[in-house]
């Protein structure tokens, strides 16, 4: 900042930045570490990785925990389940969200904002209960099913709770609007001149699509699915209130291996192998980001 | 001993130097106007002696005191933002009584200096308005009157009308001359705009690429350009390159798209054989129908630009040479498009330029 | 539309819900408001409800402090060493999924509880989790304000002689306040909403408004949740309009200011 010292720049970064290596980078350190522990009964529950002998220390560090991941094609299965549900979310969100962050970004005024105050509404509001509400309407005798009933579409209730479809409609429902706002974020931005160029120039409303506005709002289309699939890949509120036995998703699992089996080194070997795995889209969204600040 | 003094400042950012060992007098009570194509350097120079920037080498003075380490608010030096920079969350008032609130002035001083202030920009019982419910001319007044408030010792402009429409900008700087006139305060102009550095300004210095190429009243700025930069940047002009040679009765100038020799005015002191450019403003080049005695150049009427008040004339010459000519008044109206005509000029009112 | 339907639908089916006089939530037998009545007279949710009201209030004043720092070092200051780290541990905890940072967080503060014998896992872990993550999120709105924000305003300030401290509180901090006011709001709705990362860092002091709701809809709809839900949405809609108002204001003042 203009005039400002050394030291007031140093506790202006310094602070914050001292928070998140204690609050966020050691903890992923540690996590790593007790992945490498075994389990034991006791508090806490798993042995120190450094020994002490009277000879000195011993490293006593386990690759047993990610055998057993590798080993057991639960996990395996668990990881491959959240993919393809988290996938299928984030192509959904896009599919339902670009038409309506479409029509927000086209529309004038109040009522811009009103839709784009719409959006975000959500977002806001208790993830748990509008989750919880689609219980009451999926149920086998709830709302969607009674309707269906009067209708006489079906004769007997569907099976739309606790399955695939389920949690499939939970995670689109949950994540849509981090797919509209950056969606928004482009379209709001691209001049409309452009699209009226392209058609000057002859190009049909498909082509000038296709053609202009697609690839120029690319950002925001990466930035939005990167948005929704990374949080639904290690999703776990939906799949356990809206999943069946079958859903296997793999947050639930990390969820179930810590406070139902109480094995903490397999739980974070879980977890080491999720970041891992998300290591890379994590970095492709830093520079998204990074990238619409500096625009 | 001038009021602003600045002595070999040199600024750098990265690998380009942004202001090149500049030194400038400015004396006490002037209107001085740094002039300058944009990215010359003189934005730098300007945010320099405010305080914004601390320049690599070189001092400047204020009123004989070094503030070259000063911070900005430690400076006898208020500056008028070309973006006008009003606080959005205070109102006229409180913009205006802002700086001298800093000084710790007695509300009952400040107040009273709010509307002396006010009254000077002609915004008395605008003092409540926001900034956002200003026009732009007035949201001008107000930043004026906000650098004014504090009595500097040298007041700054950043292109002080730039963001200003063309017929306001004319009004506004003649209240801005008058202004200046009546407060006493020694302003600082910074502009890429040379009608305005040579309408208001008592004196003028013309920057390029870091460094100050000349100096001088407006007049002799225009009338006598010292290098064919500063020709070419204040003002429209014809420039003619050659080679000097020697004519009936003193130098002339062999340029390549003329079939003779340009005559070059009366004392110019060259050796024969050198390189230089003739300067010659358009309102001076005179047009007639037949060939007129002595000097002349014959060409063509290439195309007409009318500009209400007058008209600028565009000539060929048969060997390609281009030239203008600016005709006051309906004169060009008995000139067609294609038609033959020469061109000439009284010899001593064209400058020799070697740099 | 339909868009905005599918968004809103349950949402409007739950509140209408539960004002249903009956125990099955599905079937429809008139208006009443026993379920209110019988939410205040259950004590654990009214419990658990202050947890959640005092750590959000907290953790959103902690986050409102380290993002706006965290915010101003990365929009003002192009290079420093570490930028890259910094700003991906700022960006990460947004999109990370949240098992990840309570399990994380949890084993930190067990291993700290080990070597230290502190702190002692409930509202102070908890608090501290939101933070870490209410930070990130008052960070990016701060930065892009800022980024918005006219330099010459501050320099401006300084010109007519106000000290860097100054220029701060009465010029700069002004100047973001709705990402302040609207990066508090969203800490303390994040903080109030968070049920995973609670649920690992907590200990058998705490149980947060989230946690008690969970373990209750686990075992089935119950109108009485559905009773809270509504209570819940009224105070966060209330929030959130506030909010919204605030940056419409601003919004339009900035366009306002534009056009004259």
């Amino acid at each position: 900042m203009t005039g400002m010292g050394w030291t007031g720049r140093l506790l202006l970064i310094g602070v914050p930045f001292l928070w998140l290596a204690l609050f966020f980078l050691l903890p992923l350190l540690i996590v790593v570490k007790i992945s490498l522990a075994q389990s034991t009964i006791g508090i806490p529950p798993y042995t120190p990785l450094l020994v002490d002998h009277d000879g000195g220390r011993e490293l006593h560090a386990t690759l047993a925990n990610f055998a057993l991941i590798t080993n057991d094609d639960l996990y395996l299965r668990a990881y491959l389940g959240s993919l393809g549900n988290a996938a299928m979310a984030t192509a959904l969100c896009l599919l339902i969200g670009y038409p309506v962050a479409y029509a927000i970004a086209r529309s004038q005024g109040v009522r811009r904002h009103l839709l784009l105050f719409l959006v975000m509404l959500p977002f806001w509001t208790s993830f748990l209960i509008r989750v919880y509400a689609w219980i009451a309407i999926l149920e086998p005798n709830g709302l969607l099913n009674q309707c269906l009933i009067a209708l006489g579409l079906t004769a007997a209730p569907l099976p739309l709770l606790n399955n695939e479809f389920s949690v499939e409609l939970g995670l689109v429902y949950s994540y849509l609007p981090f797919m509209i706002l950056p969606l928004y974020g482009s379209l709001s931005v691209l001049d409309p001149s452009l699209i009226e160029a392209a058609a000057d120039l002859g190009a049909r409303p498909l082509q000038g699509f296709l053609g202009v506005t697609l690839p120029l709002t690319l950002p925001g289309i990466a930035a939005g699915s990167l948005l929704v699939l990374i949080p639904a890949l290690g999703e776990f509120v939906i799949p356990d209130l809206l999943g069946g036995p079958d859903t296997l998703m793999i947050g639930k699992v990390l969820w179930d291996e810590f406070f139902n089996n109480r094995d903490w080194p397999v739980a974070a070997a879980v977890a080491v192998v999720l970041v891992a795995a998300l290591a890379v889209p994590l970095l492709a969204a830093q520079r998204f980001l990074e990238r619409g600040h500096a625009a | 001993m001038a009021l602003l003094e600045i002595d070999g400042a040199s600024k750098r950012f990265g690998a380009t130097t942004a202001v090149d060992d500049v030194s400038l007098n400015v004396e006490r009570g002037a209107f001085y106007a740094l002039l300058g194509p944009s990215g010359c350097g003189k934005t730098t120079l300007l945010r320099m002696i405010a305080g914004f920037e601390t320049p690599d080498s070189g001092r400047i003075f204020i009123d004989g005191i070094d503030v070259t380490g000063l911070p900005a608010y430690a400076r006898p030096v208020n500056m008028m933002f070309q973006s006008y920079a009003l606080f959005p969350h205070m109102d006229v008032a409180g913009n205006i009584a802002f700086g001298l609130r800093q000084e710790r002035l007695d509300r009952r001083r400040i107040a009273a200096r709010v509307d002396e202030m006010l009254a000077l920009v002609q915004m008395s019982g605008y003092a409540r308005r926001r900034p956002h419910e200003l026009s732009g001319g007035q949201r001008q007044r107000v930043a004026l009157a906000r650098a004014l408030a504090k009595m500097p010792k040298l007041l700054l402009l950043d292109a002080p009308l730039a963001a200003l429409d063309r017929k306001l900008r004319a009004e506004t700087r003649l209240e801005l001359t008058g202004i200046q006139e009546r407060v006493g305060i020694t302003f600082l102009v910074v502009t890429h705009d040379q009608e305005e550095a040579l309408s208001v300004a008592s004196c003028v210095a013309v920057m390029d690429r870091g460094r100050v190429v000349q100096t001088g009243a407006p007049a002799e700025i225009y009338e006598r350009p010292a290098s064919r930069l500063v020709a070419d940047f204040v003002g429209e002009v014809n420039l003619f390159e050659g080679e000097l040679t020697a004519g009936f009765n003193g130098l002339a100038l062999v340029v390549a798209g003329f079939r003779e020799p340009v005559p070059l005015p009366c004392g110019t002191r060259l050796p024969e054989g050198a390189a230089a450019a003739l300067a010659v403003r358009p309102e001076k080049v005179v047009l007639s129908h037949a060939p007129p005695a002595g000097f002349a150049i014959a060409a063509t009427v290439s195309s007409i630009g009318y500009l209400g008040g007058g008209s600028i004339v565009h000539l060929a010459t048969e060997q390609g040479m281009a030239l203008k000519a600016y005709l006051p008044g309906a004169a060009a109206s008995s000139f067609g498009r294609g038609a033959p005509v020469w061109a000439t000029w009284p010899p001593d009112e064209a400058v020799v330029l070697t740099q | 539309m339909l868009g905005f339907g599918f968004l809103y639908a349950p949402i409007v089916l739950l509140v209408f819900y539960s004002f249903n006089a009956s125990r099955l939530v599905t079937v429809w037998a008139g208006f009443s408001t026993r379920w209110y009545g019988a939410l205040l007279h259950d004590g654990a949710f009214g419990t658990a409800a202050l947890t959640s009201l005092e750590v959000a209030a907290m953790a959103a004043a902690l986050s409102l402090v380290l993002g706006t720092c965290a915010g101003f070092g990365m929009a003002r200051f192009a290079r420093f060493p570490g930028r890259l780290v910094f700003g991906f541990a700022l960006l990460a905890p947004l999109v990370v999924p949240e098992v990840i940072l309570g399990l994380s967080l949890l084993l930190l503060f067990v291993a700290c509880q080990s070597w230290f014998g502190w702190p002692s896992r409930g509202m102070l872990t908890i608090t501290v989790a939101h933070a870490t993550f209410g930070a990130c999120f008052v960070s990016v709105l701060v930065r892009a304000q800022l980024a918005g924000f006219d330099r010459a305003l501050e320099e401006a300030a300084l010109d007519l002689g106000a000290r860097p401290w100054t220029v701060l509180t009465r010029i700069t901090l002004p100047g973001i306040s709705p990402a302040l006011v609207s990066g508090w709001l969203l800490a303390f709705t994040l903080s109030l909403d968070d049920l995973v990362i609670a649920s690992f860092v907590t200990g058998p002091s705490a149980t947060t408004l989230p946690m008690a709701v969970f373990s209750s809809v686990r075992l089935g709809v119950s109108p009485e949740i559905n009773a809270l839900a509504t209570l819940f949405l009224c105070v966060v809609f209330l929030l959130v309009a506030l909010a919204g108002w605030l940056m419409a204001r601003d919004e339009r003042r900035r366009l306002f200011g534009r056009q004259v």
